[in-house]
C-alpha cells in the first residue's frame, strides 16, 4: 500500500514537471493555434524520421545484442562501455565525427575516390537517419543485451539438450518484451530531434517540429505556437508509449538459478561479423573527434574548469534525483508517463519553468537546478526502460518468497530487489549522469556568466571563432561523460550477484 | 541519498553571485556570445566598473525572448545585442526608452537616427573561402554561376540571424527573382545548419569550400592565427549591412548609471575593444584607429539595408523563396 502511494506521488511529480510548465506558456501564449501547412509537413518529416531511425536502430541492434551475449572475449566488457559513448555526444561534435568518416573529403570517400564509384553524399533523410542510428544503435543494443542477460542460462542448456529452436522457444519471447519499449524511446529520442535533421538533412525539406519550435520563439515570440506543437509533440511520445505497451506481451520465462553460464550456441564468424562491423561504424566517428580534440585538449582557456565542475555537479545532482524518482515509478505505468518528458521540447519545458519561478526569484539564479531537473526528466525514460525488465523479473521470480518470509517495504527493496538490479541500475546511472554532462539544455535561455556548463562553453568557444579549443572542449567532455558512465557502469556490475 | 541531494542543490545554488548590499548593480542583459569570457563582455565590464563606481552583472541568454517573457517585471537595466532585422517587435513592445544620445561620432556606412536603439558595432553578410583553393566570386551572378561541385554552406534562416540576413541579402539584389536565384544556388548548398558555429565548423573541417559569414571573418584568422588563407569574397551588387544595438530599459531602476553606460558606448575605450574581441567593426571609430587586420580588410562598395519595418515586412517573403527552391 504504502509503496502504491509512493508511486502515484513519484507519477504526479513528474507529470505536473511536465504539464505545469507546458501548461505556462500555453497559458501566457493565449491557448492553442491551428497548425500551417508547412508545420504539418514538419510533422510528417518528424513522424517519418523518427519511425525509421528506431526501426533501423533496433533492428540493427538485435544481432549485435545477440553476438555480444553469446560471446565472451578479451576486452568485452570495455567495449561495451565504450559503445555507449555516442548517445552522450553533444549534438555538434558528433556530427563532426560522423562527417569525417562519410562527409565530402571523410574516410569513406577517400577510399572510394580511387576506386572510381560514385561519391557518397550524406546529406538528406538518409543522413538523418545514419546520425540517429548511430546516436540511438548503442542504447537499442544495451537495453536488448540486457534482456538476452536476463534469460535464465539454465534454459539454453536444457534447449541444447532437448535439440530445441532456442530462437522460438527462449529468444523471441524475450524480444517480444523488450524490443517495443527499446523502439519506443529511440522514436521519442528521434522526434525531438533538430540540429542533427537539419545539418545533415541538407535543407528546408529536413524540417523538425522542434525547429518550428525554436522558430516561434526565437523569432516570432509566439509562445501559442510554440506550445501548441509542444503539445502535438507530447501526443506523439504518449502514443508510442501506449502502442509499445500494448505491442511488449510476451510471459516470463520464470525462474532460474540466477547466476549466468557461459553459452556454445550460434555461429562464431557470424557473430564476430556482427560486432566488428557495429565497433567499427561507432568507434570511427569517435577516433576523429579524439584525434580532432587532442591539439585543442592540452591548451584550453582556464574558464573551461568552472565550467566542467559545474556540469560534473549537475551531473552527479541529476543521478541522484533519476534515481530516486525512477525506482518507485518502475512499473508499466509509470514507463508510459515518463516519456512525457522526454517527448517535449526542451525549449519549452525551460520557458515553462521560467515563467513559473519568475514572479518568486531572478531565473537565472536558478538556471543550474532548473537544467538539472530538466536532465531528469529527459533521462527517466530510458532509466526506466532500463530497470523495468529487471523489476518485473525480480517481482514474478522472488516476490512469493519474499512474501512468504515476511519482507516488506525497504527490508524487501534491500534484500531482494536491489542486489538483482545492481547491473541495470549501475547502467541508468552512468547513463543518466553522461547525458546530463552533455546536454547543453535549458541553461542557454537565462544564465549569467560564470555560470555556464561545458557543453555551454564548448560553443561560446566555437561562437568566438576558437575552433580547436572547441574541439578540446569536446573531447574533455567526451572524456568526463565517459569516465561518469564507466564508473557507475562498472560499479553497477563488479559486484552483481547475478 | 538525501544528504547528496541537498549537499549538491546547496553548491548549484552557492555558485549564485550575492551582490553587495552597497554598490549600485547595473543589471544588462546580453546575448550568451557577448558575456562569455571569449566575448567582448568581460574587458567591457571592467571598464566600465572602472570609472562607474558600480557593479556591472551580465544576464545572459536569448535576448529579446527573455526581455519579452519578463515584461514590466525585467531587473535590466540595459539591453545590448539586439540586430536590427528584429528590432521591430523589441520597439513595439513599449519596454525601452529614448538613449538622448548625440549620434555624430558613429561611423556606420548608412545614416542612423535611432532615438532608441544604439548601434555598437556592425559587419557585413559575406562569403568566406579559402584563397589557396578558390579564385573567389566578384559579385553574387558569379557565385551563382559558379561550378556545382562547389561546396557552399548556409545557415537556416528560420533559426539563425546570419541566415535570415543571407535571405535578406538575396531579396535585395534579386527582388521579385529571388527563388529563381536560390534555384541557382541550390544545387552548391552542401547543407543548412541551425547557426553561425556549426557552418563555421564544417567550413574549417574542410567540409564545405565556401561559408555564409562576415566581412570581418578574415581578420580573426589574420589576427589570432597569422593565417592570410581565408577571404571574404566582395560582390559588386553590394552586401547586406547587419548592426548590432543597444537600449536602455524604460523600467530601469538606475537611470543615471543606464543612461552613463549607453553613452560609455561610443567612447573611444569602448569602441576600440570592438573589433578584437567581437570580431566585428566598430559603430564609432574612424578607421585610421582600427587594428591593423582590420583596416586592410576589403570593404563593400555598396551596402544593403532594411530597416526594422521593411525587414519584418519582406521576412515571410524572403524565406519562403528560400524555402520553396531549396525543398525543390
Amino acid at each position: 500500500m504504502a509503496q502504491r502511494v509512493v508511486a502515484i506521488i513519484a507519477a504526479l511529480v513528474v507529470a505536473g514537471l511536465v504539464i505545469g510548465p507546458v501548461t505556462a506558456v500555453l497559458w501566457r501564449g493565449g491557448g492553442f493555434t491551428t497548425l500551417s501547412a508547412a508545420d504539418l509537413s514538419a510533422l510528417q518529416f518528424t513522424v517519418w524520421q523518427a519511425f525509421w531511425s528506431a526501426v533501423i536502430s533496433v533492428a540493427l541492434a538485435i544481432p549485435v545484442a545477440r553476438a555480444l551475449a553469446r560471446r565472451s572475449f578479451w576486452g568485452r566488457s570495455v567495449l561495451i562501455s565504450i559503445m555507449g559513448a555516442p548517445f552522450i555526444l553533444p549534438v555538434i561534435v558528433a556530427i563532426l565525427g560522423l562527417l569525417s568518416v562519410f562527409g565530402g573529403n571523410g574516410f569513406v570517400n577517400l577510399v572510394l575516390e580511387p576506386l572510381s564509384v560514385p561519391k557518397l553524399d550524406i546529406y538528406g533523410s538518409h543522413g538523418v537517419i545514419l546520425a540517429h542510428v548511430f546516436f540511438n544503435l548503442p542504447l537499442a543494443v544495451r537495453l536488448i543485451l540486457q534482456g538476452w542477460l536476463a534469460i535464465p542460462s539454465e534454459r539454453f542448456r536444457v534447449a541444447a539438450s532437448l535439440a530445441a529452436p532456442v530462437f522460438w522457444l527462449l529468444e523471441w519471447p524475450m524480444l517480444r518484451r523488450i524490443v517495443p519499449g527499446a523502439f519506443a524511446v529511440i522514436f521519442v529520442i528521434c522526434i525531438g530531434s533538430f540540429a542533427v535533421a537539419l545539418t545533415l538533412g541538407g535543407g528546408p525539406k529536413a524540417t523538425t517540429v522542434e525547429l518550428a519550435i525554436y522558430q516561434a520563439f526565437k523569432f516570432d515570440f509566439d509562445l501559442s505556437k510554440a506550445a501548441s506543437l509542444a503539445v502535438v509533440q507530447l501526443c506523439l511520445g504518449l502514443g508510442a508509449g501506449l502502442i509499445a505497451l500494448l505491442l511488449a506481451r510476451g510471459d516470463m520465462l520464470g525462474a532460474g538459478f540466477d547466476r549466468v553460464v557461459q553459452r556454445w550456441d550460434g555461429s562464431r564468424l557470424l557473430d564476430a561479423t556482427w560486432i566488428g562491423l557495429a565497433t567499427l561504424f561507432l568507434m570511427a566517428p569517435l577516433l576523429a573527434i579524439f584525434i580532432a580534440g587532442l591539439a585543442g585538449l592540452f591548451d584550453l582557456p582556464i574558464g573551461i574548469w568552472g565550467a566542467a565542475s559545474r556540469s560534473f555537479l549537475i551531473s552527479l545532482g541529476a543521478v541522484a534525483l533519476t534515481m530516486a524518482l525512477a525506482l518507485p515509478l518502475a512499473t508499466k505505468a509509470g514507463e508510459a508517463a515518463s516519456l512525457l518528458g522526454l517527448s517535449v521540447s526542451g525549449l519549452v519545458l525551460g520557458t515553462g519553468m521560467f515563467l513559473i519561478v519568475q514572479p518568486y526569484v531572478q531565473p537565472s539564479s536558478v538556471a543550474l537546478p532548473v537544467t538539472m531537473l530538466v536532465n531528469v526528466l529527459m533521462a527517466l525514460p530510458f532509466v526506466l526502460r532500463i530497470l523495468r525488465p529487471g523489476v518485473d523479473s525480480a517481482r514474478v521470480d522472488f516476490g512469493r518468497l519474499g512474501q512468504s518470509l515476511g519482507l516488506r517495504g525497504w527490508a524487501l527493496w534491500r534484500i531482494v530487489y536491489l542486489p538483482r538490479l545492481r547491473r541495470p541500475m549501475g547502467f541508468a546511472a552512468g547513463l543518466t549522469g553522461a547525458l546530463a554532462m552533455g546536454d547543453l539544455g535549458v541553461i542557454t535561455l537565462f544564465s549569467r556568466p560564470g555560470q555556464g556548463t561545458l557543453p555551454m562553453a564548448m560553443y561560446q568557444l566555437m561562437g568566438a571563432y576558437q575552433m580547436e579549443a572547441a574541439y578540446g572542449a569536446a573531447l574533455l567532455l567526451v572524456m568526463l561523460s565517459l569516465g561518469l558512465f564507466w564508473v557507475f557502469d562498472k560499479g553497477g556490475r563488479a559486484h552483481a550477484v547475478v | 541519498m538525501k544528504t547528496t541531494l541537498i549537499t549538491v542543490t546547496g553548491l548549484l545554488f552557492g555558485t549564485a553571485a550575492l551582490a553587495d548590499g552597497h554598490t549600485p548593480v547595473l543589471t544588462v542583459y546580453a546575448p550568451d556570445y557577448f558575456g562569455s569570457e571569449w566575448g567582448p563582455g568581460p574587458s567591457i565590464e571592467a571598464a566600465f566598473e572602472e570609472r562607474c563606481e558600480c557593479d556591472l552583472q551580465y544576464q545572459t541568454g536569448d535576448l529579446l525572448p527573455r526581455l519579452l517573457l519578463e515584461g514590466a517585471r525585467t531587473e535590466a537595466d540595459v539591453a545590448i545585442g539586439f540586430n536590427s532585422d528584429i528590432t521591430k517587435q523589441a520597439r513595439d513592445s513599449g519596454m525601452f526608452a529614448p538613449h538622448g544620445l548625440d549620434l555624430s561620432p558613429l561611423t556606420l556606412p548608412i545614416d542612423w537616427n535611432d532615438d532608441t536603439f544604439l548601434p555598437f558595432n556592425y559587419g557585413h553578410t559575406a562569403f568566406i573561402y579559402d584563397n589557396t583553393k578558390l579564385d573567389g566570386f566578384d559579385s553574387f551572378e558569379a557565385l551563382l554561376n559558379a561550378p556545382d561541385d562547389v561546396r557552399i554552406v548556409i545557415q537556416d534562416p528560420r533559426s539563425s540571424i546570419s541566415g535570415l540576413a543571407l535571405v535578406l541579402w538575396v531579396q535585395a539584389v534579386y527582388g521579385d527573382e529571388a527563388e529563381a536565384a536560390w534555384l541557382r544556388l541550390a544545387p552548391k548548398i552542401v547543407t543548412v545548419t541551425q547557426g553561425w558555429s556549426e557552418s563555421y565548423g564544417l567550413f574549417t573541417d574542410g567540409e564545405a569550400d565556401v561559408v555564409l559569414s562576415y566581412t570581418t571573418s578574415p581578420a580573426y584568422h589574420i589576427i589570432a592565427e597569422d593565417d592570410l588563407t581565408k577571404s571574404a569574397a566582395i560582390f559588386e551588387e553590394g552586401h547586406y549591412f547587419m548592426v548590432e544595438l543597444a537600449a536602455k530599459l524604460a523600467t530601469t531602476d538606475q537611470p543615471d548609471l543606464a543612461d552613463e553606460f549607453m553613452a560609455f558606448i561610443l567612447t573611444e575605450e569602448f569602441q576600440t575593444m570592438i573589433p578584437t574581441t567581437n570580431w566585428s567593426f566598430p559603430a564609432a571609430l574612424p578607421v585610421e584607429q582600427w587594428p591593423e587586420g582590420f583596416q586592410d580588410l576589403p570593404m563593400p562598395e555598396t551596402v544593403f539595408f532594411y530597416d526594422e519595418n521593411e525587414a519584418a515586412a519582406l521576412r515571410d517573403t524572403a524565406i519562403e523563396a528560400w524555402r520553396s527552391a531549396l525543398s525543390q
